[in-house]
């Protein structure tokens, strides 16, 4: 194995170990590292973001304007999407695949190590881009994270251009990640282990990874067009010219049905992971998940336009996005039957990696049939562009993806770190964010459903109970993350030394290295039977 | 050696770092010029640090791809690599497809549906309510609102230069396959003489298109500002130009390369990954020429 290093005269020394100081990080092409990267990187994020969201519900907590002015509230509406959505969701499963998948699958690394370090830093300066422009003349974008036009061409801030060139960075980056992704999945596996013998993990990941080389292009030819229309008078989205501002909306939610599927899929699959875990049982029905998820992954491809049904559409349109919108319950109903028929007479218990995925599995069933729900063309007339949506939305990501999140760090922090983190904070973090999730979003299903508009700094009388108790939630949903923060570091810190299997449950190539992993892990490849 | 066993992983390297750098410089110092322009200011410390930035990326460049040359002549990459550079370039093309995807199907929606409508046609005539005196013809030369967008004179000739540049490029495509087979024969002589005309056949395809975009924009009044037709056909066709660019570029390299005697009968993805590049380059062109010039 030497010769891997000897050759190459110039980097020999670094070879079994990380670098000293902070040149270990800046130059790193270890997936270890860039996955912590992507991990903090995430949380800070998750911080920030959710900092914009207490300004909302603080704004939000009585009727009247109190704190902010409506302009800023609208940069927070924004920056709070942008930033959870980009910042913190997505790099929070690409900093898990980057820990994972190698591990996972027995390779040695990632497929294209210095490429993989390049997404990493290319989506920090894309995020310093973006949140610079909370200090400009004109403030941050105000248009909503989905910047329909003409509000963010014709009557956008001058940042507007500056949150185009943040988000190509952070589609360089997403793409980029995305090939390296598959290329380890498609040529790294070990001697043994076929594409159906593959974690679901990895599975969902290999599709996660397919749907974001296919749309994220086209998200940046959708702020491209809008560049130009801003700044050199093309008529994209102009009817004046020939161009139709809907026409903007068809593009944008081309990217973005598939774009919400990265953001559940992975945690789908973390979700399968630890399920048998701590039921102690086989997943039930591993080939129909495997098939649901690409299911799902192509529906999502021809359900855009379920985003738009009151924007105007011809009748065949939207009867065509209605059905193949509620199709997706089909596929998605599998893969719940198979959780639960999981759990069915498995002999559980139940630590926080299995409070956060029973919890998500519940809940977010919740956000799908609230989905299922919008997914009705004639009904999503009363509730398009409610309070009803945002419930709706934040049960799939809130208690869907961060649960899928959190569930997959209490899981696989003890592998990464060796050391065990304190089940009693854990369990105390998982019901306060329980707690806090339902009591913040579930009273916005009410008030979507009496006609309480998103994204408006003020509301009627009428809303305010609601409010309150919503803000109320907000507020301890946002300080219970803290206590996971202390736990991590806790943990990291001085956490009681874990076994190389970690829980009684697992199963899997990764339990099979010593935790701590070491720093590279399978440089002889396992032999998967 | 063992490298043939093992899969190289590089270690440390600083070039993605300074790619950061440099794509963070190139596109703020572009943002801030564009936001300038388009406020009538100047902007010349934007301008250095383009400039700048430019030169930080061409070093990056040199820097990054000379790294993985060396490595790739010292033989440190075996089969398994060779396999993921492949998967890499080919998810990289996909990409770069659903790219020119988004704006075909802008064109698409624009010719199908959202003009027909304006025009009184179709499930959603409504619109038509906006400016009723409009119709819709293609290429559009008479815009819904003339006084804000002026249209064109005329449409873009399809059997000019345009159908000249679709030879071009259908001939460079095949030129570049007959210097891969003569690679792959270790011919030498001929990979470097079917490889010259390649990039010579890339060149005058730009050299066309710029003659075409002076021509249009001098005689037939086409500019950005002149309506869906015009940003269309000037986006379409300009994003290719830029790839056909590229391309030329790292068809260039490749050439610099054989002189210098790089690459062997069984061993020279860089050259074949500049193929498939140019390969889908001419294919974008293709449907470029049916879909924006014939039909």
């Amino acid at each position: 194995m030497s010769a891997v290093v000897d050759t190459h005269a110039e980097e020999e020394h670094h070879a079994h170990g990380p670098a000293k100081g902070i040149t270990r990080w800046l130059f790193t092409t270890n997936h270890k590292d860039i996955g912590t990267m992507y991990l903090i990187f995430s949380f800070t994020m998750f911080l920030l973001a959710g900092s914009f969201a207490m300004v909302i519900r603080a704004e939000l907590f009585e009727p009247g304007m109190q704190l902010v002015r409506p302009e800023f509230f609208n940069q927070m509406t924004t920056m709070h999407g942008l930033t959870m959505i980009f910042g913190a969701i997505m790099p929070a499963f690409v900093g898990l695949a980057n820990w994972q998948i190698p591990m996972m699958i027995g390779a040695p690394d990632m497929a294209l190590p210095r490429l993989n370090n390049w997404s990493f830093w290319l989506l920090v300066a894309g995020f310093v881009l973006l949140e610079s422009t909370l200090f400009m003349p004109g403030g941050a974008p105000n248009f909503g994270w989905t910047a329909y036009a003409p509000l963010s061409t014709t009557y956008g801030p001058p940042s507007t251009t500056y949150f185009i060139f943040a988000v190509h960075m952070m589609g360089i980056s997403s793409i980029m990640g995305a090939i390296n992704i598959i290329a380890t999945i498609l040529n790294l596996r070990a001697p043994g282990m076929t594409l159906m013998k593959m974690p679901l993990f990895v599975w969902t990941w290999l599709i996660t990874a397919f749907l974001l080389i296919a749309v994220m292009p086209v998200l940046a030819g959708t702020v491209t067009m809008m560049l130009m229309d801003i700044h050199f008078h093309t008529s994209f989205f102009n009817a004046a010219g020939g161009g139709d501002p809907v026409m903007y909306q068809h593009i944008f939610w081309f990217f973005g049905h598939p774009e919400v599927y990265i953001m559940i899929l992975p945690a789908f699959g973390i979700i399968s992971e630890i399920i048998p875990t701590f039921a102690r049982k086989k997943l039930f029905g591993y080939t129909s998940m495997v098939y649901a998820v690409a299911s799902i992954a192509f529906l999502s491809f021809v359900v855009w336009a379920h985003h738009m049904f009151t924007v105007g559409m011809p009748v065949a349109g939207e009867i065509f996005f209605m059905y193949t919108t509620m199709l997706i319950a089909v596929p998605t109903g599998v893969k719940v039957f198979n959780w639960v028929a999981t759990m069915f007479r498995g002999s559980m218990t139940f630590e926080t990696p299995m409070l956060f995925a029973i919890a998500f599995v519940v809940l977010f069933s919740i956000g799908g049939f609230s989905g299922l729900m919008l997914a009705i063309a004639p009904a999503d007339f009363q509730y398009q562009d409610t309070y009803f949506v945002v419930a709706h939305f934040h049960y799939v990501l809130v208690s869907g993806a961060l649960f899928g999140i959190f569930a997959a760090v209490y899981y696989w922090l003890p592998k990464w770190s060796g050391r065990m983190y304190d089940e009693t904070l854990g369990k105390t973090h998982f019901w306060l964010s329980f707690i806090g999730m339902n009591v913040t979003f579930f009273p916005m299903h009410f008030l979507g459903l009496a006609g309480m508009p998103r994204r408006i700094p003020d509301y009627a009388l009428q809303f305010t109970d609601f409010n309150q108790v919503a803000s109320v939630g907000a507020f301890l949903f946002g300080a219970t993350q803290l206590i996971f923060l202390f736990l991590v570091i806790k943990t990291v810190r001085a956490g009681e030394p874990a076994t190389a299997k970690v829980w009684e449950g697992s199963h899997g190539l990764e339990w099979d290295l010593p935790s701590p992993a070491p720093y590279h892990s399978w440089t002889t490849p396992p032999v998967v039977d | 050696m063992a490298s043939k066993d093992h899969y190289y992983v590089p270690d440390h390297s600083v070039w993605p770092l300074v790619a950061t750098v440099g794509l963070f410089t190139l596109l703020a110092s572009t943002g801030t010029i564009m936001i300038n322009y388009t406020a009538g200011k100047p902007s010349s410390t934007a301008w250095f640090f383009l400039i700048v930035a430019i030169g930080l990326m061409v070093f990056m460049l040199f820097g990054w791809f000379g790294r993985v040359v060396k490595e790739s002549r010292a033989r440190l990459y075996n089969e398994q690599v060779d396999k993921s550079f492949r998967w890499g370039m080919s998810w990289f093309i996909f990409s770069e497809v659903m790219f020119f995807l988004a704006f075909f199907g802008a064109l698409f929606y624009v010719r199908e549906f959202a003009l027909p409508w304006l025009s009184g046609h179709g499930g959603r005539a409504d619109t038509a309510l906006l400016w009723p005196h409009f119709t819709y013809n293609w290429p559009l030369l008479k815009n819904p609102d003339p006084q804000l967008f002026q249209g064109p004179k005329s449409g873009v000739d399809a059997w000019g230069i345009a159908f000249f540049n679709t030879i071009l490029l259908v001939t460079s495509s095949v030129t570049v396959t007959i210097a891969h087979k003569c690679l792959k024969s270790n011919n030498r002589r001929g990979l470097t003489v079917w490889l010259a005309l390649t990039i010579v056949l890339g060149m005058t395809f730009l050299g066309c298109q710029a003659y075409e975009y002076h021509h249009v924009y001098t005689a037939l009044g086409m500019n950005l500002g002149a309506g869906i037709y015009s940003t269309t056909f000037f986006m379409l066709t300009g994003f290719h130009g830029l790839h056909v660019t590229i391309g030329a570029i790292t068809l260039t390299v490749m050439l610099v390369r054989v002189l210098r005697g790089h690459f062997s009968p069984d061993y020279h993805f860089g050259f074949e990954a500049a193929s498939w590049y140019w390969h889908f380059v001419d294919v974008v062109w293709i449907c470029l020429f049916v879909f924006v010039y014939i039909l």
